[in-house]
């Protein structure tokens, strides 16, 4: 691995030393000199398929899979940089030469637009394939429609309970529990927030706080998770027993509420975007027919950019069922059938999580449930994308 | 009057409206003073570290010729050095409470000095100790002596002791440097970042040569050459999907494809660096199209006006002039998988590693994975590392904005 490496890394070396032979100042001197490029792709070419065979022959254990393939991409890389180079050497060079270069490059383009493909057929495929395995252990019926999720290993063989219970529910209501919370906040803030800095606040205030509230959207979640479950569920249990009412030490709002805040940037963004393509023309006769700047930010641009904002919404919900961080930190991880936000909830995040950390087999339904999840996960996820998508494009059109 | 009551009403209405907004943004604003302060508080006492100096006898008979013998010996002498402080203890609970004062580390530590320069056998070493969690959290000022003892996890007689040593200038507070060069310990005092910073730089690494040449040559090809047909709408379609699936789906795929169709290492930054490459692709494709795409296009069509092909005025004038933008939407993508916790979780990046990884395919943990570990232990000091691990997280993901912003400045082609 390191072999291979170093040789990828020697051929990207050869061809920047060919970018930097190659300045245009020294390109008029001789012919020689211009088939130089050439003859250096050749060589970086050659050169890491010679080290990598070498590499691949010296060391004692046969190469994995996982060494041959970065071999190969790196190879790729280092092809495609050196013709890329060639290119700039050849402008007064053959026309069919340089036609084969440019074709090669476009190749590896093309190529690398795949590979984006092949990483959602690689997903689904994956997801699949597993989530069938699966169903042959549990009727798909049980996991959609059961009401207990407990995922235990059996100690002995014929225990009771052995295969244990994959009922789905009790995950997707909390889920929705903790989703609903954190769209709930960050909806009417997020929306607040962007009609009153993208309408009313004045140009100065606009420039320092949009980008100090970017800065809740770069904050990784893990922060959000360890502060959930550190200060804020603590002074949640406190304020609780303050009030005479229980609250789990995990629980649903504390979760939510992190969540919320974390979602109100990604809503108030997107919605601006929505007000902003809401011609001027509008605003404009609203305000001239004497409406205030209220009556036509809610009766006039609020509902002509109605679809992005239902677009924004559905956005947020998404990313709130797929959080991760947040909720493995802050929410349970046993299964209640509960929408009692000051209980203990778990998610589907959640126990991907829990089913996967650890050692697995993969014949092991425990292991394979986790794949069913990110099926439903990935679909739920999907749908609300794809419907936000469409609002957002038909809407467009409605004003280009 | 009507109307005057009535124009009253509608712009009492628009007051509301505007109050209610300016206290959404000075809320949200105010959540994140909070948490940046309340993490800032929980965790800048890591950034210090505590010792007490002691004068240790090493007679060779216990420690060897060579000092070769075992850390217990050492901790054995370390602890009559501390005693010898206090002749005043004498029952065993008294001991026992005295000797909690020092970290095991303490032992590890002269060991270690011994074995460096072993001439000090046979002679007394003046050296400084690591002491405990608890006695660093005393000496660092973290402790409120007015709780009640059994609250504060400290007794009257260790708060004492360490009062006495204070007196004597034998304790020391100084900047944590083994904070950020230690790996991960089952002690909070001596468990350190700079195992998961290693592993975070290699995963970033992978995962930066795989998603920055990939995400460039996809977004050269679907913006300047792909055809507006069907498979380009499907292509489109698809990475704006990518870009919104759940991270822990891509653990999933890790898992299913990279470790057991492939053999990709578990635990490795390879494997951590192939997932999070495949997670930032679709957000470095999609800035990458958005700045080759604002790049005016009478810049192409004059190069191809002067006989360029359209592959060379892509290769050497759009994207020259689409680079700031394109590597912004990298950084910001890079800075986004720095902080990624989830699909790392599931590819076993998430084990106890007390050594720090020479290479790529060595078992590994990332620095957000190490938050989190330490965020799920009971002990109060690996709840403060875990603060602390936070800021330094903090901090490099504003350097990495910084140098964003900045380049997006100085390389702006005046066009």
């Amino acid at each position: 691995m390191a072999l291979s490496l170093a040789a990828t890394l020697l051929a990207m070396l050869v061809a920047a030393a060919v970018v930097v032979a190659r300045s245009p100042t020294h390109s008029s001197a001789s012919a020689s000199s211009l088939s130089f490029g050439g003859y250096a792709a050749v060589l970086v070419a050659a050169g890491s398929v010679i080290i990598f065979v070498l590499a691949a022959a010296l060391s004692a254990t046969p190469l994995s899979p996982a060494t041959i393939m970065g071999g190969q991409y790196f190879l790729l890389v280092a092809i495609t940089v050196a013709a890329v180079c060639r290119t700039r050497s050849l402008q007064r060079q053959g026309y069919r030469v340089r036609r084969g270069y440019e074709s090669l490059i476009l190749w590896a383009c093309m190529a690398a637009a795949g590979i984006a493909v092949l990483v959602t057929i690689g997903i689904i495929a994956s997801v699949i394939f597993e989530s069938l395995q699966f169903f042959t252990h549990i009727s798909p019926v049980d996991f959609l429609f059961g009401l207990q999720w407990s995922p235990q290993v059996a100690i002995r063989e014929e225990q009771v309970g052995a295969s244990g219970q994959f009922g789905f529910i009790p995950l997707l209501v909390g889920t929705l529990l903790i989703s609903c919370i954190a769209v709930g906040i960050a909806m009417p803030m997020g929306l607040l927030s962007a009609i009153y800095l993208s309408e009313f606040a004045n140009r100065r205030t606009r420039e320092w706080v949009k980008p100090t509230l970017e800065v809740l959207a770069g904050i990784p979640t893990i922060v959000y998770g360890f502060f959930a479950v550190v200060i804020l569920s603590p002074l949640l249990v406190e304020m609780g027993r303050g009030i005479g009412v229980g609250i789990a030490a995990e629980n649903a709002l504390a979760a939510g509420l992190v969540m919320g805040v974390m979602l109100i940037p990604f809503i108030a963004s997107l919605s601006e975007d929505a007000f902003h393509a809401v011609p001027e023309a509008l605003r404009a006769g609203g305000l001239g027919l004497g409406s205030t700047r209220f009556e036509t930010m809610t009766q006039i641009i609020l509902p002509a950019a109605l679809p992005g904002v239902v677009a924004s919404f559905l956005l947020a919900f998404s990313r709130a069922i797929g959080e991760t961080m947040i909720v493995v930190m802050a929410a349970g991880i046993s299964a209640q059938l509960s929408v009692n936000p000051l209980a203990a909830v778990t998610t589907i995040t959640v126990q991907i999580v829990a089913l996967l950390t650890g050692d697995q087999e993969f014949d092991d339904p425990k292991t394979l449930a986790a794949f069913a999840l990110g099926l439903a996960l990935f679909v739920m996820t999907l749908l609300f994308n794809f419907f936000a998508l469409r609002i957002v494009q038909k809407y467009q059109k409605r004003y280009e | 009057m009507s109307h005057q009551d009535h124009l009253a009403r509608r712009y009492r209405r628009e007051r509301v409206f505007i109050f209610c907004g300016r206290a959404s943004v000075l809320l949200a604003l105010l959540f994140l003073g909070v948490l940046l302060f309340s993490l800032a508080q929980l965790g800048w006492r890591t950034l210090l570290a505590a010792s007490i100096q002691l004068e240790v006898p090493l007679p060779a008979a216990v420690v060897n010729a060579d000092g070769t013998a075992s850390p217990l010996k050492y901790q054995k002498l370390i602890r009559q050095a501390l005693r010898a402080q206090f002749p005043a203890v004498q029952t065993r609970g008294e001991k026992k409470a005295l000797y909690q004062l020092l970290s095991f580390q303490a032992a590890l530590k002269t060991r270690q000095a011994v074995l460096d320069s072993p001439e000090v056998i046979n002679s007394t070493m003046t050296i400084d100790l690591p002491v405990s969690s608890i006695a660093e959290r005393y000496l660092k000022g973290g402790i409120d002596t007015a709780l009640p003892a059994n609250q504060r996890g400290i007794t009257d007689a260790q708060i004492q002791w360490l009062d006495t040593l204070r007196e004597q200038e034998r304790t020391r507070v100084h900047f944590n440097f083994g904070f950020f060069t230690q790996a991960d310990s089952r002690d909070a005092e001596a468990a350190g970042i700079g195992g998961a910073l290693v592993g975070s730089f290699y995963t970033l690494l992978i995962a930066f040569l795989l998603s920055f040449p990939i995400g460039l040559a996809a977004a050269i090809y679907l913006e300047m050459f792909a055809a507006r047909n069907r498979w380009f709408d499907w292509i489109e379609i698809n990475i704006n999907n990518l870009a919104a699936v759940p991270s822990v789906i891509f653990g999933l795929l890790g898992l299913a494809v990279f470790i057991n169709l492939i053999g990709v290492p578990r635990s490795s930054p390879l494997l951590g660096g192939i997932v999070l490459s495949l997670m930032t692709l679709p957000t470095i494709i999609i800035a990458s199209r958005a700045a080759l795409k604002s790049v005016s296009p009478s810049l192409l069509i004059g190069a191809m006006g002067l006989g360029a092909t359209r592959m060379q005025g892509v290769l050497h004038h759009t994207l020259p002039a689409a680079m700031p933008g394109i590597l912004t939407g990298t950084i910001i993508g890079m800075a986004g998988a720095l902080g990624e916790t989830a699909p790392l979780l599931m590819i076993g990046m998430v084990s106890f590693i007390s050594d720090i990884p020479a290479g790529f395919t060595d078992a590994a943990t990332a620095l957000p994975v190490q938050i989190f570990l330490w965020a799920d232990s009971p002990e109060r000091g690996f709840a403060e590392r875990s603060a602390a691990g936070i800021l330094v997280l903090l901090a490099f993901l504003l350097a990495m904005n910084l140098i964003a912003i900045i380049l997006r400045n100085k390389l702006r082609v005046k066009l």
